[in-house]
This record gives structure tokens, C-alpha cells and sequence, in this order.
């Protein structure tokens, strides 16, 4: 049922995508493949974080994981797009496994170290084996658009039809996960471990499955935004990619997919807007460089002091806690957070 | 669930308008080209109205290749103004917009899409970088879109059949490889020779050069750098536990500065010899003050001297020479700001060759107009040497003199050497000396 219901919502989202990427610009369209790409990551974390309540500085690694899975596999072995994603995916979440074992032991600021830990180690791999995966200057990612399509169809529409259906199976699959006995299973574990090991759950297990999901999720994220982008280099990989992957999940609202959505196209669309309101206005290179980065800034810091729960938070305060029989469950289970977790309870 | 996907709609619906509006902003057409000089001007190409060619870049404005490289940009810019100022192209004014990739290859590979399906550039111009240029030429080539006068001597730009709209500009580092080596070879007979490089096709071609020239047996040792990492002792410590009398260096100027100064801190202190790229007298004394933390006058200047180099355009010091009076004359009119160095020579005179070009495709050009034109030669401008261009080569600039570097100044030591890129070709003396500068400062068509 719920499915069913997820997919046809879906299926919905898809048709509207095609339709924009259409009628949008090809640039629209290759920062929708980007947006696209940032989702399936930003997804993955905020499953991690919002449901499992574990959290993760560490999810960059595991994009850098799945993109140069894809690079390597598409360049020495030309798998078809589908099962290089698919791997990549696998090659990521085999990473989060080891990962998730080492961390079901830490707990909060503990985590964040070790997780932070391999933010920062993994980029360097690729400059240790040059040989294998580029160096600085990484490796070449591309790409044909099927023929089937023509000759004339846009590149970057074809760029936004795949990431977009991509990261719309990824938030298929991690909204029913959610749904379901696990994602109960995590939640239970997030609010109260005691309660749930009493309860006959295993803690460890479902705190390393949650791992080995978001990391999974990475994995994809990094072999979209490899194919989107056309290269691999560790640059792409440092620290604050990883930040910026857990910003996006915050801003957006903690443990919501929808949220996912919005955290990912501020980490897109912001910078370039003000990088580019800031040329326009004459500044010069340095400042022009700067600018954006310290207007980025504010507007986190605006967004946060307005909607502490995050955006998709924000606008369920907004927009009244609408009560569509769907929303019932979802409700019921908000009601077992923590009332800390909550703020728009208490104000309303 | 279902709200959140309102809530998309409403998000990408709101997308959608500003898209609408940057789509309409841009133009379009393709219609043929170059017709006579009293034709209308017409918007002949993508990035070409009636009024305007707007050209945009990829420079390292902030992060580890900015000091120095940082003003390339806005030097050529200040040229296209100078241009504007007395007529533009054809009456066109050339708008250069460059954005910042911070020398990171995945950053180049967004900005450059954005300039091309968002900005609707003609052209991308002088995008600077081995490793983050790499990243786009593919994408460029795959989508017609002119890619001239790269900032970068990698010998991967001159490859017509696969990357037939990129074209290079400056002297490659095979052929600076091998004057350097030829040099070395000649003055430094017996000597240990120790390479520094930068582990990436910049620092490999310039490799491929000087062992072109200089013999195997006399290289003790070859340390290479990632420009991520700014801890070069371990390779200072190769080289000097090597032996190496001599240490050719292949580096961005920051690297040079730590090559000099951990060298200095571990008492090493061989004969630098340093490619071009990394040898601006005026840069690498800022930066060694600016490392060092010491802001004593000269001293900067003390450290640089004696280091042996290259220049292929004239040196700054030459004040006779017409191409470095309309170099002064730009820069104090529109950069006085920045300091007269090498790099804003080179931005200034790549800006030169660029106008040479355009003025060459036409009135209304195509875009395969400039690509034609390019191949078809572009005369000796700003450069000691001549370029290479033709349809089956696309590198720059062919040769260089030998120079020191004396109280932060480059001191020609020899006469201009041209050579080609193969392993066999000769390293002449080239005695045709360098046509002056027009008077207006402007190339004429």
C-alpha cells in the first residue's frame, strides 16, 4: 500500500521533472542533475541522522567512493550507466559496513571524530596511487547520450533525466525503509536504546544497517555527481563537502526526504546566485570570490534562526499541521521524540 | 509525503521562472559569417551581438595557484578595455567575464558549463591550468565551442584531430623543457641534477623536455609535488640526500617559494633553475616574504637572486621596447593597482593575441570563423618567438631566452631559441628580430 503509494507519487515527480527539463535552459537543467545528485547523498545522511540518530561527518568519503567506483568501472570495464550506479552504490555501502561496525560503538561527538577522521584521510588515497585513481588531476568520467534519443537531444537534458530518476528510486526505496519494521526499528533505537534492546531489538545491528544505507545512498550521490561533473578528483571530496552534506540535511529538516530536496538545492543554487549577483555588481576577483562564501554564511545562519527544524519543518509550521489520513502514522510516532526535538509543538 | 511533493512543484515551478527569464536574456542564431567592412553587425554566433563579444574563463582566484596567477585575468581584461576604449572589435566591445574554479578541476568542470549554457559565451579564453583545464577540453570540443590560447604549456592541448577548437598559447613545457635541459647540459657539465615537478601533466611534460636534453646518468633525482599538499620537505630532503648540485624545478610559484625556502631551513642550497611558469621574480619575492613572515625590505629580492629561468615574452626591463611601453601604458591606465609583473605582461599580451585572432575571423564570425582564422597563423605579437599555429599544430608561442634572475628582475642572458616538441628537434638561434608594436597599441586586421 504504502508502495504503491510512494511510487505513484513518484511517477508524478518524474512526469513534472520531464516536463521542466524541457521547458528549462540546458544550464537549468545541468544544475538539476547536480540538485539531483546532491539528494540521493543529502537522503541518505538525513535517514542516518533523523531516524537512526547517529550522525556522520564522514558521507563525502563515501560519495568519493561511489564516484570513483564509477570512474574506474565505466573507464577500464564500459559496464552500462545502470549497474556501474549500482555498484558504486554496493562499493560505497561495503565501506559503510566497516565504517558502521567501528561506529556502532561511538557514540555522538566520538562518532563525528571518527566519521571526520575519514573525511579527511580518503581524499589523499588518490594522490598516494596515482597510478590507479589520477592523482590531483583524477579521472575522466564520460558519458554518451543513448541513441535511441537522437542526435540532437540536449546532452544535459539527458545528464538531468538520469540523475533526477536516480535519486527518485533512491527516495522511493528510503521513504518505504522508513515505513518500515527497520525504519520503526531505528526509530525506536534513536529515542531509547535501553528501551529498544529491551524490547528484543539489536542495537548494533540496525545502528551499522543505518549505515551501510546512508552510506549506500552516498555511493550513488557520488557516481551522479561524477557523471554530471565529467571528472573525479579528490578536490571534489575534501571536508567540506562533507559539511556541506550535513548543512543541507539540517537546513532541510533532519529525517525528512522532502527536506533532502530543499537542503540540496540551497547547497547548489546559492553559492552560484551570489557568485554571480556579486560579479554583476563589478567587484573585483577577490572580492567577488569572497563574497559568496560569507553570504552563503548568513543565509544558514538566517535560515536556522527561522525554522530551527529545518526548512521542511518550517514550512509544516507554516502551513498548519493539514491532517490528510496519510499523515496519521507519521504523527503518532513524532509524538515519541524527545520534546526537545520538537519546537513547533511547543509553539503552536 | 503528498504535501512535500506540493511543495516541490512549487519549488521547481519557481526555478522554472528564472530560468524562463535567463533564456530570454540570451541569444541565439548561427548565421553565416565575415561579409565586407561596411556590412551591418550582426549577431553572427553564440556570444556575439551587435554591440558585444562576451568571452569567459577559469582562473584560480583564491586558493594555492592564486598569488600571482590571480592578476592574469584582470590584466587581459584591462587590454579588452583598451581596446573598447579605441573602437573595440569591429566596433564590438569584448566583456570578459572569469570566474573562480580555485584551481580545483571539479569546480572548473561547473563553472565552465555555467559560462557556456548559462552565460552563452562565444569563447572560452585563456582558462588557466593543466589539471583543471583537463577537465573541461572534452566537453568543450564535444560542444563547438572555441577554446583559445589555454594558460597552460601542456603539450595535451595541440592535438587537432581529437581537440580540434583548443588551441594552446604559451610556450609548452616540452619545448621550455628542453631549452632549460639544453642549458643545463651545456653549463652544468658533470653536475648532479635533481628535478622538482609538479605530479601532473604540467610537471611531466616539462620532465619529457629536459631529459630530451640532458643526459640520464646525470639526474640523481626526480621528487614530485601535489600542489594539495604544501609540505615539500620530504622531497627537499631527496634531493639534497641525492646530491643534486642543480634542482630544475616545474612548479606554481607558491611551490617554488617552499622549494626555496624548506631548502634553506634543511641547509641545502643548490643552483635553482626554474621553468617560467614558476620564476616571476616580483611574485616569488612576495610570496617568500609573505611565508617567511619577514617583511624586511629586499629580502624577498635576496633570496630570488642568482635563480636561472626563462622568458618568452621581452623582459620588463627592457623599457625600449615598444611592446613593454604599451605594456606600461595599459597597465598604469587601467591596473595601476597591481604590480608590473609577469603576469600581468602575460595577461596583457594573451589579451593581444586574442584581439589578433578576432580581428582575423571577421566582421561577423562563426565560431568556426576564429577556429579557421587561428589555423590559419596568427603574426608575432608580444612574443620573442613565433607561434607555432597552423591547422595540424595547435601550440603557441616556440621558443624563449635563457635569463637570471638579478635584484627581482629578469636579466636576459642569451639570445630567443626556438625549437619543436619532438625529441630529435634541433634548439636553434632564432635571429629575426621582434616586429614592434603598433602605434595605436591595436593589432590591425
Amino acid at each position: 500500500m504504502t508502495l504503491a503509494r510512494h511510487l505513484a507519487a513518484a511517477i508524478c515527480v518524474a512526469l513534472v521533472l520531464a516536463a521542466l527539463s524541457v521547458r528549462l535552459g540546458s544550464y537549468r537543467d545541468y544544475q538539476m542533475a547536480e540538485v539531483a545528485a546532491y539528494v540521493a547523498a543529502v537522503a541518505g545522511l538525513t535517514v542516518l541522522i533523523g531516524l537512526s540518530g547517529q550522525i556522520s561527518i564522514g558521507n563525502g568519503a563515501f560519495m568519493a567512493i561511489g564516484g570513483y567506483a564509477a570512474a574506474l568501472l565505466l573507464q577500464h570495464l564500459g559496464w552500462p550507466l545502470e549497474l556501474v550506479f549500482a555498484a558504486s552504490a554496493v562499493a560505497a555501502a561495503l565501506a559503510g559496513a566497516i565504517v558502521g561496525i567501528a561506529a556502532a560503538r561511538l557514540r555522538g561527538p566520538y562518532l563525528a571524530g571518527a566519521t571526520l577522521m575519514l573525511a579527511v584521510a580518503l581524499p589523499s588515497v588518490a594522490d598516494q596511487y596515482a597510478g590507479v585513481f589520477g592523482g590531483d588531476q583524477g579521472l575522466p568520467v564520460t558519458i554518451t547520450t543513448p541513441a535511441f534519443l537522437g542526435p540532437t537531444f540536449p546532452p544535459t537534458r539527458w545528464l538531468a533525466w538520469l540523475t533526477c530518476a536516480t535519486a527518485l528510486i533512491v527516495l522511493v526505496l528510503l521513504a518505504n525503509l522508513g515505513r518500515s519494521r527497520i525504519g520503526r526499528s531505528w526509530r525506536a533505537v534513536r529515542d531509547d536504546e535501553v528501551a529498544a534492546a529491551l524490547a528484543g531489538l539489536n542495537v548494533a545491528r540496525l545502528r551499522v544497517l543505518a549505515f551501510v544505507v546512508s552510506a549506500g545512498c552516498a555511493g550513488f550521490g557520488g557516481a551522479l555527481l561524477a557523471v554530471v561533473t565529467g571528472i573525479v578528483a579528490p578536490g571534489a571530496y575534501t571536508l567540506t563537502l562533507s559539511i556541506g552534506l550535513l548543512t543541507a540535511a539540517v537546513l532541510g529538516g533532519l529525517g525528512s526526504l522532502p527536506g533532502a530536496v530543499w537542503g540540496s538545492l540551497l547547497l547548489v543554487l546559492v553559492p552560484t546566485y551570489l557568485t554571480n549577483v556579486a560579479n554583476s555588481h563589478g567587484l573585483s576577483g577577490a572580492a567577488s570570490s569572497s563574497v559568496p562564501i560569507a553570504a552563503y554564511g548568513v543565509v544558514l545562519i538566517v535560515v536556522m534562526l527561522l525554522f530551527p527544524a529545518g526548512i521542511q519543518g518550517g514550512l509544516r509550521r507554516l502551513f498548519g499541521p493539514a491532517a490528510p489520513a496519510a499523515a496519521v502514522p507519521i504523527n503518532a510516532l513524532r509524538r515519541r521524540r524527545p520534546a526537545s526535538e520538537h519546537q513547533e509543538e511547543g509553539s503552536t | 509525503m503528498r504535501r512535500s511533493h506540493r511543495l516541490n512543484l512549487a519549488a521547481v515551478a519557481g526555478i522554472a521562472v528564472v530560468a524562463m527569464v535567463v533564456a530570454a536574456c540570451g541569444s541565439g542564431g548561427s548565421s553565416s559569417s565575415s561579409g565586407s567592412s561596411s556590412s551591418a553587425l550582426t549577431a553572427s554566433a553564440p556570444g556575439i551581438t551587435a554591440s558585444t563579444i562576451t568571452i569567459g574563463s577559469h582562473q584560480p582566484l583564491t586558493g594555492v595557484a592564486a598569488p600571482g596567477y590571480d592578476e592574469i585575468a584582470p590584466a587581459a581584461n584591462a587590454y579588452f578595455k583598451y581596446v573598447n576604449a579605441h573602437g573595440g572589435i569591429f566596433g564590438r566591445k569584448i566583456v570578459y567575464k572569469y570566474l573562480n574554479d580555485q584551481y580545483d578541476p571539479t569546480i572548473t568542470s561547473t563553472v565552465v558549463r555555467q559560462l557556456v549554457l548559462q552565460d552563452n559565451v562565444y569563447a572560452i579564453f585563456n582558462g588557466l591550468g593543466t589539471p583543471t583545464h583537463l577537465a573541461v577540453v572534452k566537453y568543450l570540443n564535444s560542444s563547438k565551442v572555441p577554446d583559445v590560447f589555454v594558460a597552460s604549456g601542456c603539450e595535451c592541448w595541440d592535438n587537432p584531430s581529437a581537440y580540434p577548437d583548443t588551441f594552446g598559447w604559451q610556450l609548452d613545457y616540452v619545448r621550455e623543457g628542453k631549452i632549460l635541459g639544453k642549458y643545463i647540459e651545456q653549463h652544468f657539465k658533470g653536475k648532479k641534477v635533481g628535478y622538482f615537478f609538479q605530479n601532473d601533466e604540467f610537471g611531466q611534460d616539462g620532465v619529457k623536455g629536459l631529459d630530451y636534453e640532458i643526459p640520464k646518468s646525470q639526474v640523481v633525482a626526480r621528487e614530485s609535488y601535489n600542489p594539495t599538499v604544501t609540505n615539500v620537505a620530504p622531497q627537499v630532503t631527496a634531493l639534497k640526500s641525492a646530491g643534486a648540485q642543480v634542482v630544475v624545478s616545474f612548479s606554481v610559484p607558491a611551490f617554488t617559494a617552499l622549494l626555496k625556502l624548506t631548502s634553506l631551513k634543511l641547509s641545502f642550497n643548490p643552483q635553482l633553475v626554474v621553468s617560467d611558469v614558476g620564476s616571476d621574480p616580483i611574485t616569488l619575492a612576495g610570496l617568500l616574504a609573505a611565508f617567511a613572515k619577514n617583511t624586511k625590505a629586499g629580502f624577498g629580492n635576496s633570496l630570488t637572486q642568482g635563480i636561472i629561468t626563462d622568458g618568452y615574452l621581452p623582459s620588463l626591463g627592457d623599457t625600449s621596447s615598444s611592446w613593454i611601453q604599451l605594456l606600461t601604458k595599459v597597465h598604469n591606465q587601467f591596473i595601476p593597482k597591481l604590480p608590473m609583473d609577469g603576469n600581468v605582461a602575460y595577461g596583457v599580451a594573451v589579451g593581444y593575441t586574442f584581439v589578433q585572432a578576432m580581428l582575423k575571423a571577421g566582421r561577423n564570425p562563426t565560431r568556426q570563423d576564429l577556429i579557421n582564422a587561428i589555423n590559419h597563423g596568427i603574426p608575432q605579437g608580444f612574443s620573442v618567438a613565433p607561434y607555432a599555429y597552423s591547422s595540424s599544430d595547435h601550440n603557441g608561442i616556440t621558443g624563449a631566452y635563457m635569463a637570471v634572475i638579478k635584484n627581482g628582475a629578469l636579466s636576459p642572458t642569451g639570445p630567443v631559441q626556438v625549437t619543436t616538441t619532438s625529441p630529435t628537434g634541433a634548439i636553434t638561434t632564432y635571429s629575426a628580430t621582434q616586429p614592434p608594436a603598433p602605434a595605436s597599441g591595436i593589432p590591425s586586421p
